[in-house]
């Protein structure tokens, strides 16, 4: 077994070898740009594109036309919101999301809002789902967009997508939802879903970093602003040379995850409630997020009277988050654990385990053994620990806020 | 975030981790800081009779440079009078562990605790301190 271990899955994947085999000839040799109409070069470039687009319109069950490519799901979700809510505004100015929904969602709005337009930020239950009664409630006559995220990237939660698109689709709302974490993970068939507008990324699913696509419903027909403008690539949505390499990448990435991901997801399973049966046997560990309606490679754990940011530096050889990658720069406990209800200090001592394609056994039980250790240390450091242990309830205590 | 390599060595091998009997004589404890915020110090002294800090202990709830200022005041404050431990700064301590800018406010914390021990130790010894009332103790 080698060190360290990558329980980070949710951050970024490795690129799957075969992936990369895919990708390496379309830097080298047939490097054409795939918008050349006069010559073999183009041609080739293009046919591997367009083979990209079915295997990724493939997995998702939509048609490939509908398929467009962006640099990834942050700039998905901006074109999807801004890009619909600029084109719709004459129809309202209402937006509706989650609090729990990725930044690239949350601070797209707020630009939104900046523009003029009003939005609503739903709270989630305690388990991190959405109640559709409330979210009923919270559409309005002007409500023009809603967007939420099919499975949140920190805790795991898939939400009710079906139910909310039946909702809005009889509102006539559109409905947009960021599935960068879902590809692979769960079942998504957009034959079914009411959904008109989704995001994807390839970097969470075993392809590139820096592709990603957006899925533009064509019936009925959904319409967009462009929010990056030029030589009118991609029916004039998303202009900019198209990176044939990172296409084929992402193509190849799902295509693979549409053959293997059944049987993958169940040892994934296996390997997640290994971690989760071996964590389960110390006191005081809380789970964070519902655990069956839930991708089966994610794991958020609150370790009661031990501090995060001293547990990652204690299991170093263990690359894990603490709240979401993007925020562990600051001191801010996870805003989605708050979201839930959570009180700060379980917030502040949470663990995002994500394991993945290339987990083993050897390295879940290390890893139980390395934290149960650990954990074991840092209790017998705090003394939140010993006034627990004394029977102290910490909430009685006037603390002295910094 | 890189961790200076004092504040490795004092995470990984805290110094004087405990906490005193209740009934031993001369004890001072000061617990500063709040869970909400990530970090919970307490610091115990002990002080012999003529008003020198002979041992003291330590538990922290918060970060590897939380742990490690908890840990090092606890060896600056050993053979110090209360008054002369009044007067370590918060600034030797992030200066002794090179503490980030971020992570300044350990160090603060640390200078808290001893203020709210030696605040301790005199109320239950027939003196009173102005300053530093003993933050977040029970």
């Amino acid at each position: 077994m080698k060190l360290p271990i990558y329980m980070d899955y949710s951050a970024t994947t490795p690129v799957d070898p075969r992936v990369a085999e895919k990708m390496i000839p379309y830097l080298t040799e047939k490097f054409g740009n795939p918008a050349s109409r006069s010559h073999s070069f183009g041609w080739e470039a293009d046919a591997a594109v367009e083979l990209a687009r079915e295997q990724v319109a493939a997995l998702v069950n939509a048609d490939p036309k509908e398929i467009v490519w962006t640099s990834g799901a942050t700039e998905s979700n901006n074109l999807a919101i801004k890009g619909a809510a600029h084109f719709y505004q004459g129809k309202g100015k209402h937006i509706i999301t989650m609090r729990i929904e990725h930044k690239a969602v949350l601070d797209t709005v707020r630009e939104l809002e900046r523009e003029g337009f009003s939005a609503t930020y739903l709270d989630p239950e305690p388990d991190g789902l959405l109640d559709l009664e409330k979210f009923k409630a919270a559409l309005r006559p002007d409500t023009i967009i809603v967007s939420v995220m099919l499975v949140n990237n920190e805790i795991g939660v898939i939400q009710d997508i079906a139910a909310i698109g039946e909702i809005c689709r009889a509102k006539g709302i559109l409905l947009h939802v960021d599935a960068a974490q879902a590809t692979g993970k769960v079942a998504i068939d957009l034959q079914q879903l009411k959904v008109d507008l989704m995001s994807f990324s390839a970097h969470k699913t075993y392809g590139p970093k820096g592709i990603g696509a957006l899925y533009v419903q064509r019936k009925p027909r959904v319409r967009l602003e462009a929010q990056m403008h030029g030589g009118g690539h991609e029916r004039g949505m998303r202009s900019g040379t198209l990176p044939t390499h990172q296409i084929v990448g992402m193509g190849e990435a799902f295509r693979i995850a549409q053959a293997e991901m059944a049987q993958e997801n169940e040892r994934i399973r296996m390997l997640r409630d290994r971690l989760l049966n071996g964590l389960s046997t110390m006191e005081e560990v809380h789970i964070n997020g519902d655990m069956e309606q839930r991708v089966p490679h994610n794991l958020n754990l609150s370790f009661n009277f031990v501090e995060g940011e001293s547990l990652i530096m204690a299991i170093k050889d263990v690359a894990v988050s603490s709240g979401s990658a993007c925020t562990s720069a600051s001191l801010e406990p996870s805003y989605v654990l708050r979201a839930l209800g959570r009180s700060d200090e379980l917030a502040h001592s949470s663990i995002r385990f994500t394991v993945g394609r290339f987990t083993t056994v050897e390295e879940v039980d290390y890893v139980v053994e390395l934290l149960k250790n650990k954990i074991g240390k840092l209790r017998e450091l705090s003394p939140l620990w010993d006034m627990y242990k004394d029977g102290v309830d910490l909430n009685s205590v006037q603390w002295a806020a910094h | 975030m890189a961790y200076s390599e004092k504040v490795l060595d004092h995470y990984e091998h805290p110094r004087n981790v405990g906490t005193f009997a209740k009934d031993e004589a001369g004890l001072g404890t000061g617990m500063v800081g709040a869970p909400a915020c990530g970090d919970v110090m307490r610091l115990q002294i002990k002080v012999s009779k003529d008003g020198v800090i002979e041992d003291a202990k330590f538990k922290t709830y918060g970060c590897g440079s939380a742990i490690a200022s908890s840990s090092l005041v606890t060896e600056w404050v050993k053979g110090k009078t209360v008054d002369q431990a009044l007067q370590i700064k918060n600034t030797q301590i992030a200066e002794e562990l090179a503490l980030p800018p971020v992570k300044i406010h350990c160090s603060i914390l640390a200078e808290d605790a001893i203020k709210a021990a030696v605040a301790d130790y005199k109320a239950k010894h027939g003196e009173t301190m102005e300053t530093a009332a003993c933050k977040g103790s029970l």
